[in-house]
């Protein structure tokens, strides 16, 4: 009889614990967030991994892999760049796809690049929360610190596009730079610093087959770069 | 003919065209590798005018130009694929491929170079 009463007056808190982990809000979320990216992204983004291995896997990429986007994006860039998506990527991916012989050089061939969805504002922040959860390569961020700096613009520049020739697949203004990688202007506002810092180290470590090579970039001029990125997205000059 | 006589056939000519068969491979590879890493600035075709190339200080170099590419030998050629540019005094805008390709996918990429010049190296 007394085992019966404590049960009974345990009940209701069982129900409420059931009721908690049942329709907990969060979790809701998390599953609904994993969901829309498994129907809306997941046709063309890989958000499982592993980067492509061969060069055909990596022709074969429709578009930018997402299973570690955690460690490569800003949530709030995401929030806004996925309600209003503009293209990152002049060339595409893979870019020797989009591309067709010109008059004075290859030229971007327009008409094969396909714009992005957009999503409303509520869809973009439960797809950005699902995509911070994606950090396949926690591992190569804890091997990183970069330290609060800044740097001259034109200082930036003259590392950029002439002591490291990033300038030469890199767009760091609208109308300069080269075409098969993707700009840079709007990267210190979409990419975390240490992931910056993380794949300038090496590409390779995050994406073996790749078109950027590893250039051995020192631990100097990796920060400087980083503060460059940064200070080009503020749009504001440093010096 | 019995079928012991055929297998022997089969595995002679086999022999008889594997190096065939294997070049044919490692150009088809070599071939894939260039449109992949170096087409970006030499251009789909080889002839230094890829999509990159607009505001470059340093044009890449036509590796369809046959009077150039036969006065760099196949080592040079070879270190600048590998090491980059500045490792053979030229442009920083040609980067190291060294950590993308293997030593021998390297060697294959210096051969499938001498397919687009239809050159030799000439040291005179």
């Amino acid at each position: 009889m007394k085992e019966r009463h404590r049960a009974l007056r345990l009940y209701p808190a069982f129900l409420a614990l059931v009721a908690m982990l049942g329709f907990s809000p969060a979790w809701a979320g998390e599953e609904d967030g994993m969901t829309l990216l498994k129907n809306r992204c997941a046709s063309c983004h890989n958000l499982t991994g592993p980067a492509p291995a061969s060069i055909h896997a990596l022709w074969e990429r429709k578009a930018p892999d997402l299973f570690y986007a955690g460690n490569k994006f800003r949530r709030k860039w995401l929030i806004s760049w996925l309600q209003k998506p503009v293209r990152i990527r002049p060339a595409g991916e893979f870019y020797a796809d989009h591309i067709k012989p010109g008059p004075k050089r290859d030229m971007v061939d327009e008409s094969t690049l396909k714009p992005h969805l957009a999503l409303s504002a509520a869809d973009a922040t439960l797809a950005a929360d699902a995509l911070m959860r994606l950090r396949a390569h926690d591992d190569l961020i804890a091997k990183e610190h970069v330290p609060a700096g800044t740097i001259s613009t034109s200082m930036g520049s003259l590392v950029f596009d002439k002591f490291l020739g990033c300038m030469a697949c890199h767009r760091v203004k609208p109308d300069f730079g080269g075409l098969s990688g993707p700009e840079l202007y709007t990267a210190g506002d979409r990419l975390r610093p240490r992931f910056i810092a993380s794949y300038i180290r090496s590409p390779q470590a995050w994406d073996p087959k790749i078109w950027m090579p590893n250039k051995h970039v020192s631990e100097t001029r990796i920060i400087q770069l980083v503060h460059y990125l940064q200070a080009l997205s503020k749009g504001e000059s440093h010096e | 003919m019995n079928k012991n006589s055929l297998l022997f056939l089969g595995a002679i000519a086999l022999w008889t065209l594997s190096p065939v068969l294997s070049e044919t491979s490692l150009a088809a590879s070599a071939k894939n590798n260039y449109r992949t890493y170096c087409a970006q600035c030499h251009g789909i075709a080889g002839n230094g005018r890829g999509i990159n190339i607009r505001d470059m200080s340093v044009q890449p170099r036509n590796h369809t130009d046959a009077e150039y590419m036969s006065q760099r030998s196949d080592e040079d050629l070879a270190k600048a694929d590998k090491e980059g540019g500045l490792a053979i005094d030229k442009s920083v805008l040609m980067p190291p491929w060294g950590d993308t390709l293997s030593p021998s996918e390297i060697k294959d990429m210096v051969q499938y170079l001498r397919t687009l010049c239809h050159c030799k190296y000439n040291s005179q």
